[in-house]
């Protein structure tokens, strides 16, 4: 079985209002899925529906090929967007108590919890009320119970949009560590830097609908245009760009360079490859920068959106 | 069933770790008992403070008639000059002078001279003795043998029964109220004080953002019902630790004292004081006799589900708002039925407690616990316990069904002040 998690044509209505419209994910094991859209878009709805803390309208969800049951919470470890603790409760108290409901014994549950504060050198938070922490601090603890009981499946929503840049890298890190343990993540964000550096596939939705989903790299081959990138060294620089506006779309290029060259964004023909243009320039100019321009996230995200608008 | 436990645990934890919890556990039967000691300590002082009142009787037909009591001395002015005795009874600081003024066949006239108005109780007791005098003086002059009057009264007591045979007394009714009364009370005490802190418990962990981990772990009904659980569980830790430390307080201090605490309750045992034995004997046999075992479990069912049902309320409420300012508009609908269980209780179980309006109101969900609890000493049909039950076991199921709705809904509802309308609409979600 390739996916962890299958959620079929799932609808989602609040009175007049329509949260998901058939909205169908596929989340392939030991991955990280990023589920990507602007504020409003759904997301939340989605994770709080495999959460099984919302229900869908119509529908189904299968983790591990089964439909999904009341049970598998304890498959699953889930950090929400909003996120707190109980303020008068002691961190240690309070991390055994969620640990507990999530199905760990309290020996297992106490065990595992010293490991992770130790990992996380926060040994000495154990008897410290919420109240007495900072805000990052008590992030810190609500990772470690996120993720305690070892699920297959890892439900961040928004990781990266509370947590100070210190932590946030410290999720970061500890998210790629649990996905190459075995875990599968799927998270939700708007923010694209972090889907370019940590998602393996990726879904877009847009105003309750799913626009895209797929591996990241092959839909970054799907959005590529057959352009280039390039900074050349000629002698006669207009001349040099008049005879390339005459064979491809020309463009300004803009990127960092030592040199003093002609910097343009040349777009192939649909059939044509690299060493095409390259052989075509080579006669005519030194070439200092030749790169490919691969579509980021973020130009899928507002090229799928506006298209869709 | 293993959650829901666990939750019952931390909920319990959480309410008796509070604070505000402890200090109150603690400093209420303090509070309460000072409070009884120092109305028993004010009543004590007012039964032992002597009044002296002077006498100056122009007849010489009534001065003997005043007889010395505990608290009030007469002192014989008859044959003194008026004036100097309204002078000695000024300067020795007594309470006061009564003189009256009758010659034999002359229409009597009464009057008080004191630096205070005399209180009720003095005046008609002058009244009584002065106005019994003559009722017999005049009784004997129409040539009436009083003594022959007094053998013939009669005192009536009626013998109350059941068709059943069991004997009851007025006594016992009073007896019945009391049982009735304090129940229907603890009830409304205990619904207010706990449902109001499951409904800050509720709010709590809607700012403090917890709520979404908790019902990803576990389902809302069962985070629901185990704040309900724990936090009655809390409660009757801290009500069984107030009457004992009450009773303890009470008495312990109250002997150190020397303080009668009984005394506090003046009006009730001068009414015990003024029934005869075998009335006293009857109304033990009374309260040996109430039905203590359909007492005890009626109780217990209607205490139960009649704070399930307003807890359930109490929580869904605390989850459609986000701030405890914002539960104003919704505690109207709860207040209201409780009040109304208690005064339908005090005025119309009290008079009759089978007639209409008791009844109707001991089977209307919101106000039968409280309305209930109070008619069931004065013995209750079957039936319509029977329907009460039923009824009230239908709305519980009703209302936590439609709680659990609007909790599951508002929980996660942030920012927005709910309308009656808005969660309508959430029950459809």
């Amino acid at each position: 079985m390739e996916n962890l998690l299958v959620a079929e044509n799932i609808y989602k209505r609040f009175g007049n209002f329509t949260a998901l419209n058939n909205v169908s994910i596929n989340i392939p094991r030991e991955s990280i899925f990023g589920l990507l859209g602007p504020n409003g878009a759904g997301k939340t709805t989605f994770l709080r529906i495999i959460n099984q803390i919302t229900m869908p309208d119509e529908g189904r969800v299968y983790l591990d090929g089964k439909p999904l049951h009341q049970d598998d919470i304890v498959h699953i470890g889930y950090l929400p967007e909003e996120r707190g603790l109980y303020k008068s409760m002691k961190v240690g108290e309070q991390a055994l108590y969620l640990a507990r409901l999530k199905g760990l014994s309290k020996a297992e549950a106490r065990e595992r919890l010293k490991f992770w504060f130790r990992k996380l050198e926060i040994e000495d938070w154990w008897d410290k009320k919420i109240q007495e922490l900072s805000k990052g601090m008590a992030q810190k603890v609500q990772f470690v119970i996120t993720v305690l009981h070892r699920p297959k499946l890892l439900i961040f929503d928004e990781p990266f949009s509370g947590f100070d840049p210190v932590n946030a890298n410290l999720i970061k890190d500890e998210i790629i560590q649990l996905k190459e343990e075995g875990a599968t993540i799927l998270f939700s964000t708007h923010r694209m830097e972090s889907v370019e550096e940590l998602c393996d596939y990726i879904a877009l939705i847009h105003k309750s609908n799913k626009l895209l989903d797929g591996k990241v790299s092959e839909i970054k081959k799907e959005y590529k245009s057959n352009t280039f990138e390039v900074g050349l060294d000629a002698i006669d620089e207009a001349t040099l760009r008049q005879e390339l506006e005459t064979r491809f779309q020309v463009g300004p290029a803009r990127f960092k360079s030592i040199q003093d060259d002609l910097k343009l964004s040349i777009k192939i023909g649909e059939n044509e490859t690299s060493n095409e243009l390259i052989q075509f320039l080579l006669s005519r100019a030194r070439i200092n920068h030749f790169v490919e321009v691969i579509p980021s996230v973020n130009d899928i995200f507002i090229k799928t959106v506006t298209q869709n608008a | 069933m293993r959650n829901l436990r666990l939750i019952i645990h931390r909920e319990y934890l959480a309410r008796i770790r509070n604070r505000t919890f402890i200090v109150m556990t603690f400093l209420s039967p303090l509070i309460f008992v000072g409070m009884i000691l120092l109305i028993a300590y004010l009543s004590m002082l007012n039964s032992t403070e002597q009044k002296i009142i002077g006498i100056h009787d122009d007849s010489g037909m009534f001065a003997s008639e005043f007889k010395d009591t505990k608290n009030v001395q007469y002192l014989d002015y008859s044959g003194r000059d008026l004036a100097d005795a309204r002078q000695e009874v000024l300067t020795n600081e007594y309470f006061g002078l009564i003189h009256i003024s009758s010659a034999p066949g002359e229409k009597t006239n009464v009057e008080f001279f004191g630096k205070d108005t005399p209180g009720f109780g003095t005046i008609e007791n002058i009244e009584k003795t002065i106005s019994d005098k003559l009722t017999r003086e005049q009784l004997i002059d129409k040539g009436i043998d009083v003594s022959e009057i007094d053998k013939a009264r009669a005192k009536v007591n009626i013998d109350i029964q059941n068709f059943a045979g069991e004997r009851s007394s007025k006594m016992s009714n009073y007896i019945k109220m009391f049982f009735g009364g304090a129940a229907g009370y603890l009830l409304m005490m205990f619904i207010i004080i706990y449902g109001n802190m499951v409904m800050r418990s509720v709010i709590e962990e809607k700012t403090n953002r917890i709520i979404e981990i908790i019902v990803s772990s576990v389902k809302p009904i069962q985070l629901l019902l185990g704040k309900v659980v724990g936090t009655s569980l809390a409660g009757i830790t801290q009500f069984v630790i107030w009457v004992l430390l009450g009773t303890v307080l009470l008495f312990g201090i109250s002997s150190f004292l020397g303080i009668d605490p009984l005394a506090a309750q003046t009006p009730a045992s001068t009414v015990v004081d003024q029934v005869p034995q075998p009335e006293i004997n009857q109304l033990m046999v009374d309260i040996l006799n109430l039905p203590y075992a359909s007492l005890i479990t009626f109780f217990f069912i209607y205490f139960i589900s009649g704070y399930f049902l307003y807890s359930a309320i109490y929580a869904a409420i605390g989850a459609a708002v986000d701030s405890e300012t914002d539960t104003q508009q919704f505690m109207f609908p709860i207040i209201l039925p409780l009040i109304l269980g208690i005064y339908v209780g005090f005025f119309s179980v009290v008079e009759n407690p089978h007639g209409t309006v008791s009844t109707i109101f001991s089977i209307i969900p919101l106000t039968s616990p409280i309305v209930m609890l109070m008619r069931i000493p004065f013995g209750v049909p079957w039936w319509e316990i029977l329907i009460s039950i039923v009824v009230l076991i239908g709305t519980n199921i009703a209302v936590l069904w439609i709680s659990a709705k609007i909790y599951r809904v508002g929980i996660l509802m942030y920012g927005k002040k709910p309308t009656y309308k808005e969660i309508y609409k959430w029950l459809k979600y």
